[in-house]
This record gives structure tokens, sequence and C-alpha cells, in this order.
């Protein structure tokens, strides 16, 4: 953790750690670390009010990167460990990163419920539409006719649509962003970071080694036609009827994020006992 | 279309900056992938790219970066950042090059396209200069590119690649 000199202005350096990510060269994990960094430079939280909870892939890696406090847990809990911090503590910022596999698949079902807690959190994915570190199998998002050594003619089963999972469940904020544009995915998540409740940025990440062939997403992303609604309903139709390559805030919505304690009221475990007699 | 010379000044700083950021990355990720080679030849243009912005501070009489802008370039990035993904853990310093000589020729038609547009003249003398600097650049990376060799035609073949298949 750095500690920031008093006046010190931050920048987007005063975020990362010392450790070099060990991603494939050409990964898209390395434009959205530099995205989270100047996004957090842009809302100039110091680092030690930070904190980055991931669970496991290759995007999960993400906390180490950063100076920040980071907390990586194990397979698909992180929105589940990072709940309970920001319920703990309402006062840091934190952000939950993690990749298709983690949050989709065996994090599928925390991801439900977070965006129903609608706890002030900004939860991360980082979309590659595989399993990276395990080498290269279906994830939920992966298309079905997807053809590979280790799903030959594809699994045939539909593709997972987080956004229209997450605006159906409750999340507060749903955005779409792209590797390939670091300053536009900056933007988008200091902007999900300031909406209060929870924020959920599905970043398109290339998979360099396993997929290839997104290369050609940089061909097809385009900027949302329409500026962002705060009325679920037209998000729906809007995000159902999306060709899954509309970069920007899709929803920003007005529910009241989860309640937290704040002030310094020290409760005596009897006395919340008490609360639960009968 | 930047309207004063200070703002287009702050747009070629904002355009060394990020180059210089992204080499230094790209310089970090080949040596962590023992690529050392290359590494070092991404990190000497971070080096070449922070020069070029330090140059401009120097010529602007700037002690710190001003403001710097939000500019809406024609790609994602700013025309000299090399881009993230046209790296491969095998790559030779022949790639690499052909990355930086791509960087400095889309940078020089930048500089060519705001000199045709400008229409304040303190801008167009100055985009002209830029542009000239880039056009510079794009000779000096092509004699680079003539000294180092050609990769052969298998050098992305791994003997022991990533892929894994049960």
């Amino acid at each position: 953790m750095n500690d920031t000199a008093a006046g010190a202005a931050l920048t987007a350096q005063s975020y990362k750690s010392s450790y070099k990510p060990i991603w494939c060269p050409g990964c898209g994990d390395y434009s959205v670390l530099s995205s989270i960094t100047k996004a957090l430079a842009m809302i100039a939280v110091p680092p030690e009010q930070v904190v980055v909870v991931s669970g496991i892939g290759c995007s999960s890696r993400m906390p180490a990167y950063t100076s920040c406090y980071g907390f990586h847990g194990v397979h698909g809990r992180a929105l589940a460990a990072a709940t309970g911090l920001k319920v703990a503590r309402p006062d840091l910022t934190v952000l939950v990163t993690g990749g298709d596999g983690d949050g989709y698949s065996i994090g599928g079902n925390h991801f439900l419920h977070a965006c129903r807690r609608n706890v002030d959190l900004t939860y991360i994915v980082m979309d590659n539409h595989v399993y990276g570190m395990t080498k290269g199998q279906p994830s939920p998002t992966t298309e079905p006719d997807w053809d590979s050594k280790l799903s030959p003619g594809g699994t045939g089963v539909r593709s997972f649509h987080p956004l229209v999972i997450a605006l159906a469940s409750g999340a507060n904020f749903v955005a779409r962003a792209f590797a390939g544009d670091p300053n536009g995915t900056a933007d988008i998540i200091a902007q999900g970071i300031r909406h209060r409740g929870f924020s959920f940025i599905e970043v398109l990440s290339p998979c360099v080694t396993f997929r290839p062939d997104q290369r050609e997403w940089k061909k097809q992303v385009h900027p949302a036609p329409v500026a962002a609604t705060d009325d679920p309903a037209r998000a729906a139709r809007r995000i159902m009827t999306d060709d899954g390559f509309n970069i920007g805030v899709l929803y920003a919505g007005n529910r009241n994020p989860y309640p937290t304690h704040r002030g310094g009221t020290q409760v005596a475990p009897s006395d919340l006992e008490a609360e639960f007699e009968l | 279309m930047p309207r004063t010379l200070t703002e287009l000044m702050a747009q070629a700083l904002v355009m060394e900056n990020e180059a210089a950021q992204r080499y230094a990355d790209l310089a970090d990720a080949m040596e962590t992938h023992n690529n050392r080679g290359v590494a070092e030849l991404f990190r000497k243009m971070a080096v070449i790219e922070r020069k070029h912005a330090a140059q401009i501070m120097a010529e602007m009489g700037w002690k710190e970066a001003p403001p710097l802008p939000k500019v809406a370039w024609e790609d994602f990035e700013a025309p000299e950042t090399a881009p993230a993904d046209a790296v491969h853990y095998l790559m030779t310093p022949y790639h690499a090059l052909e990355i930086a000589l791509a960087n400095e020729k889309r940078a020089e038609r930048f500089f060519t396209r705001l000199v045709r547009m400008a229409n304040v003249e303190s801008v167009r003398k100055a985009a002209r200069e830029l542009m000239a600097e880039e056009r510079e650049h794009v000779a000096l990376v092509t004699a680079w590119l003539k000294k180092v060799p050609r990769p052969n035609k298998n050098w992305s073949e791994d003997p022991d690649p990533p892929s894994y298949t049960d």
C-alpha cells in the first residue's frame, strides 16, 4: 500500500503496484488494469481507501497489480466477500473484479443476489467468452457455435446474457465497455463508482491465446446509439435487443443502495441478541 | 480540432505520454514472458517518447503538465499509441519496430490532417512542425528496421504451446 504524500496529486500510477502482470502479451486485461487505475485517479480517492476484491481466473489477479487493499478470494465468491466488506466498512470504495467464468458460472448465484441487494459496489467483469486460466473451455458467455478442441461443434447451449440478468435482478447501474478503448472504459468505471448502489460493468476483454478471433471485436464494438436511461423497462427492451457490442452506460437507476451502518455507534452483542428474542 | 496553440501542445503531450506508457507496459509484459530482446527495445522506445514529452514541456515553458484535455481520437486511442493487442509473446525486434513505424506514421498523418484543417495560424504552424518531427521519426525507425534481421517464417511456432487439451 502506498502512503500518498499530503497534497500530492493522484495519478493512475498512484494505484499501480510494483508487481508486473503475468497475463499473456496482448491480453485485454492489461488495458482494464490501466482503466481501473485511471478511473480511481479521476475519482481521486486515496489508494488506502480502495479495496479490490476478486475470485479466481486470469482477471482475478487484478488486486495484486494495484496498490490498493486487495482480497484475492475463492472461485466465484468475490461478491460475497465484497458485500460483507462494504457493509462492515461503508467508508471504503469497493471494487470487485473477475471474469465470465468466475462471475457467471460458479459465481452466478452470488451475481444474482448481489444485484438484488444493491450494496454500493462496483463489479467489473472482464468477459472473454472463455475459461482462460484453465486453457480454453467454454464459459457461460461462449457462443453456442464456437467450435474448439474442448467443445467440438460448439456447446449448442444459448449464451448467458449478463446485462439482462443484472438489470432484471436489480443492479442500479449497467454498462458495457471494451478493453481496446481504455480511456472510454476508465470513464465508464468512474461513473459506475460514483453511481450509488450496485454498478455492473461488463468489459469485453479479448483473450489473445484461446480466442484469437476476438481481435475482430475492435471492428464490431460501437457506441450505444442512445443515452443511458433510468427506466428499467426501457433499459430492458434495449438490452434484450442489444447486439452484444453496444458500448456505454445502458442503465443508471435510482434505487437507494442497501443501507449500511454509518457513524461510530457501537452495538453490544447482547443488544443485538435482544432484537431476536422471541 | 484544437483551437489554440496551448490546446494543440497539450494534445501532443497526451500523445507522447500515452505512447510512452504503452511501450513501458509492453516492455514489462515481454520481460515477464522472457522475451528480453523485445522488452529492451520497447523500453528504449518508452524513453524516447518520454523525451519527446519533456521537449514539449520545455518548449511550452510548462513546469507541470497542464490539465490534459479529454480528446476524442479518430480511433480508440491516441495515434502514436501501440495497439495493446499488436504483440505476441514470441515476437521479434523486427515486429516491435514494425509496430513503432506504424505508430509514427499514424502520428504523422494526424498532424498532416491538422495542418490542413487548422484555421488558427499559430496552431497550423505548430502542427506543421510536429508533422515534420514525426516524419523524422518515421525515417529513423525505417532506418532502424533495416538493421535488424527479418523474422523467419516459423517465428510464432512454439514447441510447447500454451494450449492444452485433456
